[in-house]
């Protein structure tokens, strides 16, 4: 049941948005399928569905689309508004669902004969409808005239026709206001007004209505527009309107609209004085800046020449006033290649000086490469159509090609890399995650490209990357190879990759960095020079490596082992799981799970470098941070709103004893019928009887102990949808949303982690009911208990997530999958092993002697070699690779 | 009519007949049996054409008929299952399909006319089938966006079938086995048609069923939206059948009960069929399953679907015999609408 009011999507209207004609126009199906399926993902609970376009076959199109749609549950799943000015398109749609749609619409218009008919026929052929209210004397302004017409229809159709009341949705119609004609300005309160004398009258029957018509004088202004959608819908809705053709996605809060804004919005919509309209036009160019909250703006730079405007638009990344200004430029020049090569690059040439003398921050040149993205889009077919010509076409600085590695899904700081690299006018593949090196050989020699970068977060893809440097070898490829992502390092490719490749292979530490390594190579004058200079480096780093006395001594496993953790198992009563059974959440509500964003990871992703809240007030990078922070707030409440991302969960507690090193799980509480076991490592570092060698199976009373202790186990994400959602951004040119989403969603995913943890300390587990802590205390770890990855420090061994998510059934409850080098699939997941014991606590394994990975490969039933290669990361000995 | 079944429908659970293709099967019919005389020199393979026994083996299921009715079933359904143009080009026998109605309604009608009494009223159903093809579905999977057969085709060949079944004189009608809804609309659109010609109308009783134990129709839908999409046309009874058998249905029988403002009807298979097609419960396993659900108040009509017998009726009827039917619940003020999920939204 849907209380409230219902969105119904807007965008599968080939009137009302120009991409969806075009994909319409251009049959591109799958790119409207694609469309109609952003639309649900988005929360649209009806989809609207318009083909009404004097050069397309409507109806040929409305029957297609509607059949598509049919073949895909994700988007049939909801109910559609079959939506004509034309009765035989409408007639078509509804012989093509099988859900009971809505009609939209029919009217008196036409008289009452022709009413009756298709009233008659939509009943027969099982669909609510849609009323508008229209007769022959012409549509409906007044409020009295809105409310005559449609208790008209209410009759013809509850009487003579037979419709059901809640079967019945009035349109009165929704009229621009604020268009300087005098008679317009009652149009919103005639609609409000006949709102509530239908709802009084009829109480069963529905009301909706086109939000946007409301607002068409102010085409232009986004930002007011937006804003008297939401102040309309707030007083529409308390009138009693229950559905509307809006997007809602982008609607400002009623209470978070400035207030100067809000009350000359409904000024105009209540025709407050004669010069309300004048006075809402007054103060709108103030809000078509950046902020809805109603920050006043200096638009004096608007009144440059335009080649200083453009500037200014990319410095300050504004793209508000960009397509207009590009399009002037456009005109004022020669060719559309000279705006790019002039102003274009002139402002990004700025933002690059500005970027690497550290007064502009990364946030602030993703949104600089969003506003150059579009006025390069605005280009794109001009330029087209000269090359079509046979004029000259761009020239770009170099190719490079990017990709994450096999088995390897992260890609944030890849896409800030293209992005950077695209505004210093490179060309870049980028052939986005999970890619073999054949397909980096194959593009790499097809399409002749000038350097390869590779990235990578979890430690498997240093060994992926290796792979790909041997391979590029075999085949005689000899390009520069850029190594980057959190877990490379200069050592790492200067001991494991530069050996195995012939050409230059550099580690690239950030995005800041990658431009002016890609602009030196690619220069002939200073190419040889700076490669040369790297092999002197990385050579020292191998020399110091080899006569270094890395391998600090340890000890040996036996000695590792009798050095563990004492714990007094005998005096200690573990606590009892709630629960038996492995518990599920679906759709997890992402504003409960903002609250516990640990923020300081965001910034670093955007290389802003301080920690969260203090970094607000940094003297260097706080003003980037606060614009960050308030973009990202912004976004979060989108993401919320539409539902764009789906957090889901699964946790389980099983009875659990530890076997030497391992943690053996039951699915009886005699512990006679082991289900898994997890494979634990220790530390090997001397300790000379000061600290004890941890190892997390320690914290696990041992099963001769005869103690009933317990493990817990958790997956949780935030990442469904986001590709769909970064995808739909990046088709808008706008990667700066695109990363803040992607960024958001792995906070999520971590919040998530550190919620659940809470709930199974206070509920599941309930071991410490009473626990009370901040999100700065959680963030802290001050809390009883811990919940190592696999993959980190304390579990360094990757593949013990294949037993986690095998015992947890993570893959069919909650749709998260491993790759082949056991990174989660989505991105944005998190997994980790919960232990409760009082003395459990994090810690770092090291580095590993041979003896005991021998032990592991011996537990886990691997091969030597195998375990080696699992291991490689922590090993303390060259395994001869 | 409708005023007649809803009053016996108020003070006990009605039956419904069991399967008529399990009784035929026991027959052990051959390739002539099924000509006759007049099919002798078809062209076609007639064999399995059950409903063309209508014509040719008339006795034989006005046999069955009556065992069923003597077996305690309030409701017979006709064998007509695929009698209609759609399904008959299988055979060529497009041209007989009101024919095969007709004959199927009269067998049903004489059937219970010679049983039928004051105190005991019995009713014929005019069985109208789903075809063999699906509206919703692209037979080609290169083209999602194609379709066997239309809703303009599914409404004329449905409207000449039923004009069979009312010429026959049913009481009733049953849409039964829906398994994709556009189809049973264009079903109910026909039906709408002849009763505004003919100024009169009999009640409709509507059946779907479930693929698998997702529980939703062969097009997707889950069993409250398949309401929301029927229910326009203002049914005496909806329900389901086929399907799974009794056992793994009733979730879904259930869920129809808490949503459905009309009667509801269940009629399942013998339990779910074995590696040789046969179906093994037997009529006390199945009346168990019946038993319990008329004791939960879900159900207002029961009977059987494939491999049931006159012997399950029997067990039905004496295991639900004094059971009261489900309360008819008021009609809500909600707009339900549907895609494959049904969306309530509040005035």
């Amino acid at each position: 049941m849907i209380p409230g009011f219902v969105n119904i999507g807007e965008r599968t209207n080939v009137t009302g948005s120009a991409k969806f004609r075009k994909l319409i126009t251009d049959e591109d199906y799958e790119g409207a399928l694609q469309v109609a399926r952003q639309q649900v993902l988005n929360g649209a609970q009806i989809l609207d569905i318009n083909m009404d376009e004097g050069l397309l076959d409507s109806e040929l199109e409305m029957r297609r689309f509607l059949r598509l749609i049919a073949s895909e549950p994700e988007i049939s799943r909801v109910p559609l508004m079959i939506d004509s000015s034309k009765w035989q398109v409408i007639e078509t749609g509804l012989q093509n669902v099988q859900g009971k749609s809505i009609a939209n619409s029919i009217s008196l218009k036409e008289g009452e004969a022709l009413f009756l008919e298709q009233a008659e026929l939509i009943r027969k052929y099982g669909a609510a409808v849609v009323v508008m209210a229209f007769d022959e004397a012409g549509q409906a302004d007044s409020e009295d005239r809105k409310f005559s017409i449609c208790a008209r229809s209410y009759e013809l159709l509850t009487k003579r026709v037979g419709f059901f009341p809640s079967d019945i949705i009035f349109d009165p119609n929704i009229f621009a206001v604020a268009t300087g004609i005098e008679e317009h300005n009652e149009y919103a309160l005639s609609f409000i007004n006949a709102v509530r004398r239908i709802k009084k009258a009829f109480p069963l029957v529905h009301i909706s209505g086109g939000v946007s018509n409301i607002s068409f004088s102010f085409r232009g202004n986004e930002i007011v527009r937006a804003a008297m959608h939401a102040v309309f819908l707030y007083h529409a809705i308390k009138a009693g309107m229950t559905m509307g053709i809006v997007n809602a996605g982008r609607l400002p809060v009623y209470n978070e609209i400035a207030t100067e804004l809000r009350d000359r919005i409904e000024d105009v919509f209540f025709n407050r004085g004669a010069d309300a309209t004048e006075r809402l036009l007054a103060i709108a160019n103030e809000h078509s800046g950046k902020s809805i909250q109603g920050r006043v703006e200096d638009l004096s730079w608007r009144e440059g020449e335009v080649g200083a405007r453009l500037k200014h638009s990319l410095v300050q990344g504004i793209s508000e006033y960009i397509i207009e200004d590009t399009e002037e430029a456009r005109q004022n020049s020669v060719r559309p290649l000279d705006v790019i090569e002039g102003h274009l690059m002139e402002g990004m040439r700025e933002v690059g000086e500005l970027f690497g003398a550290g007064k502009m921050f990364l946030p602030q040149v993703v949104k600089s490469a969003r506003v150059m993205k579009q006025s390069v889009a605005h280009l794109t077919p001009y330029m087209e159509e000269e090359r079509a010509k046979g004029k000259v076409v761009a020239r770009n600085g170099g190719k490079i090609l990017l990709a994450t590695v096999k088995g390897d899904v992260h890609d944030i700081g890849k896409n800030i890399v293209r992005i950077v690299l695209q505004c210093n006018n490179y060309e870049v593949l980028d052939l986005g995650v999970m890619v073999p090196w054949m397909d980096i050989l194959r593009i790499a020699q097809e399409e002749k490209v000038d350097l390869i970068g590779l990235s990578g977060l979890i430690t498997p893809s240093l060994d992926e990357m290796r792979t790909v440097g041997r391979e590029l070898d075999r085949a005689s490829i000899d390009m520069p190879l850029l190594i980057g992502g959190a877990t490379t390092s200069s050592v790492h490719t200067a001991l494991k990759i530069a050996p195995t490749y012939n050409g230059p292979t550099i580690h690239v530490t950030d995005a800041s960095k990658a431009v002016g390594v890609v602009s030196k190579l690619i220069s002939d004058q200073e190419r040889q020079g700076f490669i040369d200079e790297v092999g002197r480096q990385q050579d020292i780093i191998r020399k110091k490596h080899k006569s270094s006395s890395r391998r600090a001594t340890k000890c040996s496993l036996a000695e590792a082992r009798r050095n563990k953790l004492s714990v007094d198992w005998d005096s200690y009563v573990p606590p009892e799981p709630s629960s038996a059974e492995p518990e599920y959440f679906q759709q997890y509500d992402l504003v409960a799970l903002s609250e516990y964003i640990d923020w300081t990871p965001f910034f670093q992703a955007w290389e802003l470098a301080g920690r969260f809240p203090a970094i607000l007030e940094d003297e260097v990078v706080g003003e980037a941070a606060r614009n960050l922070y308030q973009d990202a707030l912004v976004m979060l409440e989108r993401i919320a709103e539409g539902n764009w991302l789906m957090a889901k969960a699964a946790i389980g507690f099983w009875p659990a004893n530890s076997v030497e090193d391992d943690i053996a799980l039951f699915s009886d509480n005699d512990r006679e019928r082991e289900i898994a076991r997890f494979h634990t490592l220790r530390q090997q570092m001397k300790r000379e009887g000061l600290r004890a060698n941890h190892a997390l199976s320690d914290f696990v009373a041992p099963l001769d102990s005869g103690v009933p202790d317990y493990i817990g186990g958790f997956v949780v994400t935030a990442g469904h949808n986001c590709e769909r959602v970064v995808a739909e951004f990046e088709s808008e040119n706008d990667e700066y949303s695109a990363i803040l989403v992607k960024a958001l969603a792995d906070r999520l995913a971590e919040a998530f982690a550190e919620h659940m943890h809470e709930r199974v300390r206070r509920e599941f587990w309930g071991y410490a009911p009473e626990e009370k802590f901040d999100n700065k205390s959680l963030i802290d770890e001050l809390y009883q208990g811990i919940r190592p990855a696999p993959g980190y420090p304390a579990c360094p061994d990757h593949t013990e997530k294949r037993t986690l998510f095998s015992i947890l059934d993570a893959q069919n409850k909650v749709g998260t999958r491993l790759t082949e080098n056991d990174a989660i699939m989505p991105a944005a997941s998190v997994c980790g092993i919960y232990f409760s014991h009082p003395e459990s606590r994090y810690f770092g394994v090291g580095k590993i002697e041979k003896d005991q990975v021998q032990s592991y490969a011996l537990r886990k039933g691997l091969d030597l070699a195998e375990t080696e290669k699992i291991l490689r990361p922590i090993l303390n000995y060259d395994d001869g690779t | 009519m409708k005023r007649n079944i809803l009053g016996s429908a108020e003070s006990r659970i009605l039956l419904m007949d069991g399967a008529m293709g399990t009784m035929i099967q026991r027959q052990q019919l051959g390739d002539v049996d099924y000509r006759g005389k007049r099919f002798a020199n078809s062209s076609a393979d007639l064999f399995g054409a059950n409903d063309l026994l209508n014509l040719t083996q008339p006795d034989l299921i006005k046999e069955i008929h009556l065992a069923y009715l003597e077996a305690g079933a309030d409701i017979l359904t006709t064998n007509t299952f695929n009698s209609n143009r759609i399904s008959m080009s299988d055979y060529k026998l497009e041209r007989i399909v009101k024919e095969l109605n007709f004959e199927g309604a009269c067998l049903a009608r004489q059937a219970v006319n010679s049983v039928a009494s004051e105190s005991r009223p019995r009713f014929v159903a005019g069985t109208v089938g789903p075809t063999n093809r699906t509206a919703s579905i692209s037979p080609d999977v290169s083209d999602p966006a194609h379709r066997a057969t239309n809703f303009d085709e599914l409404r004329i060949g449905y409207r000449e079938a039923t004009e069979g079944l009312l010429e026959g004189g049913v009481d009733l009608l049953l849409l039964e086995t829906v398994f994709d809804t556009l189809n049973a609309k264009a079903a109910l659109f026909a039906f709408a048609e002849l009763f505004e010609e003919r100024k009169s109308s009999l009640p409709i009783m509507i059946s779907g069923t479930i693929t698998d134990r997702s529980g939703r129709t062969l097009t997707g839908q889950t069993v409250e939206a398949f309401w929301c999409s029927v229910r326009h046309c203002g049914p005496l009874s909806v329900g389901l059948n086929c399907s799974l058998g009794a056992k793994q249905l009733r979730p879904y029988v259930g869920e129809l009960s808490s949503v459905a403002d009309c009667l509801v009807s269940a009629h399942p298979n013998a339990g779910f069929p074995n590696e040789f097609g046969e179906y093994e419960e037997t009529p006390e396993q199945t009346a168990e399953f019946l038993h319990e659900w008329a004791q939960e108040g879900l159900v207002n009509i029961l009977g059987g679907c494939c491999g049931t017998t006159p012997a399950h009726v029997a067990a039905i009827a004496t295991s639900v015999e004094g059971i009261s039917p489900r309360a008819l619940p008021e009609r809500g003020s909600v707009l339900a609408i549907s895609g494959l999920e049904a969306v309530s939204i509040q005035p």
